[in-house]
């Protein structure tokens, strides 16, 4: 077994600097590396390259790098639920590169995958296609897409091992298996770090060959963006 | 009268098959899931990684890892089954969802659709709608027929930027139930007491009138 445990959250982020490209796990605030984006606040890291799903909101997840003007460029596939996004977006401090969401998917997957590029159907004619190659299959049009690579890659499990294998919990799962496979260092930080052996193999979503650094998490939030209930009858 | 949200999606309700995989995007879309006819089974994929999602959860039951794609908290119906992001889309990508139903901020007669970036406004993003407009067999639009101005949104040309090309099947709006063809919008079906008059008013792009026009019924 390699042993993959950090000891925390500043020791899992060692070499993160100025500039760098990082993924972020997450949809929405479901499933984002909450203890990794307040280490990455706390360290004032500066013109940051953040790819992840969504921006967050003003006060929690991404939002609070933004807060910072530590981002330099975002690249997500919606970004809707956060003002100091927009007026930094509008005021032409922030990059913004917006990406079909199975396209965002795919390309991480690819660069893990060691897939340079692929065709999708996604975004042929629009604008996004603009300035990409096409190609027709069995009379439908392609658009060729890159893979996605960053420096750090900022995972959210919900149990993992020293070894770095991870489960997540409902839909936490997302962007975060794909993001893992396209890290040259990826950070898995857990709710429960068990001991090895713990976890059944066939239920594993992330092997550890995916994953450098492994800590436990604490003090998670979890916060829910569209609380919708209905009532008890 | 012209329909209200509930009526359209209704509407689209009855055009939902038996063992069908469904995604339903945002909005009027969502409300599709109230109304399964009686006697079918049909699935609903949420593209952030849910296959078989169930209804919102009683007050008090609610997760934070178990959302839509429109984030809000959900169940899970038994059966259901969870993925990765890459995973959902190649399920929409590979075609193995059966319907796609989604809004719009425009359709033209040749089935292109806009509904993601109004120029000049904050962009959010297209999210899925690209992916998904772009792959599934079968898409139904979910919209109003005018805008607040009582401008047409069923046009011979999109003006917004695009989302997807050629690829709307049919439209279901709260006057009618059209279906995009080579030689553009033709009309099925009129909503409960609006007239083909009316229909052709509120309608820029080329409409097809043949014979009679049935009222849709509920």
């Amino acid at each position: 077994m390699i042993n993959k445990t950090v000891k925390n959250v500043h020791e899992a982020l060692t070499g993160v600097k100025d500039g760098m490209t990082l993924m972020l796990g997450g949809f929405g605030l479901c499933g984002i590396p909450e203890n990794c984006i307040s280490e990455l606040v706390k360290l004032e890291v500066k013109n940051l390259t953040c790819i992840s799903n969504n921006a967050g909101v003003d006060d929690f997840g991404l939002g609070l790098l933004l807060q910072k003007k530590q981002i330099k460029k975002m690249i997500s596939s919606y970004v809707g639920e956060n003002d100091e996004f927009e007026r930094q977006m509008l005021s032409g401090e922030l990059e913004v590169d917006l990406i079909p969401q199975g396209t965002l998917a795919e390309r991480c997957r690819a660069a893990g995958a060691g897939i340079p590029a692929f065709f999708t159907p996604a975004g042929y004619g629009t604008e996004i296609a603009e300035g990409k190659e096409t190609r027709e299959y069995n009379e439908k049009m392609y658009v060729l897409e890159e893979a996605l690579h960053a420096d750090f890659s900022f995972i959210k499990a919900w149990k993992g091992d020293a070894a770095g294998n991870l489960i997540f919990k409902g839909t936490a799962r997302n962007f975060n298996p794909m993001m893992a496979m396209a890290g040259k260092i990826t950070v898995a930080e857990v709710e429960e770090l068990v001991e090895v052996g713990k976890l059944n193999p066939n239920e594993i979503h992330t092997p550890g060959i995916f994953v450098q650094r492994i800590f436990q998490g604490k003090d998670y939030e979890k916060r829910i963006e569209q609380r919708t209930v209905r009532p008890k009858l | 009268m012209a329909l209200d949200k509930i009526g359209i999606a209704k509407r689209i309700a009855q055009e939902l098959q038996d063992g069908w995989y469904v995604n339903l995007g945002i909005g009027i879309p969502t409300l599709v899931a109230n109304y399964i006819p009686k006697g079918i089974n049909v699935e609903f994929q949420s593209e952030n990684g849910i296959l078989g999602m169930g209804p919102f959860p009683f007050d008090g039951e609610e997760d934070a890892d178990l959302i839509n794609a429109g984030k809000q908290t959900v169940t899970l119906l038994d059966g259901a089954s969870i993925f990765d992001s890459s995973l959902s889309f190649a399920m929409i990508r590979g075609q193995h969802v059966q319907l796609t139903v989604l809004g719009a901020m425009e359709v033209a007669e040749n089935g292109d659709i806009a509904n993601w970036k109004i120029p000049g406004y904050m962009v959010k993003g297209m999210g899925g709608a690209m992916d998904l407009v772009a792959s599934a067999e079968n898409i139904i639009v979910a919209m109003m027929h005018t805008n607040k101005k009582g401008e047409s949104k069923i046009l011979k040309k999109c003006t917004l930027p695009l989302t997807g090309v050629q690829c709307v099947k049919k439209v279901v709006t709260d006057l009618a139930f059209l279906e995009i063809t080579k030689d553009g919008f033709k009309l099925l079906e009129r909503a409960p007491g609006v007239s083909v008059e009316e229909i052709q008013k509120a309608t820029e792009g080329n409409l097809i009138i043949e014979g009679e026009i049935p009222e849709m019924v509920f």
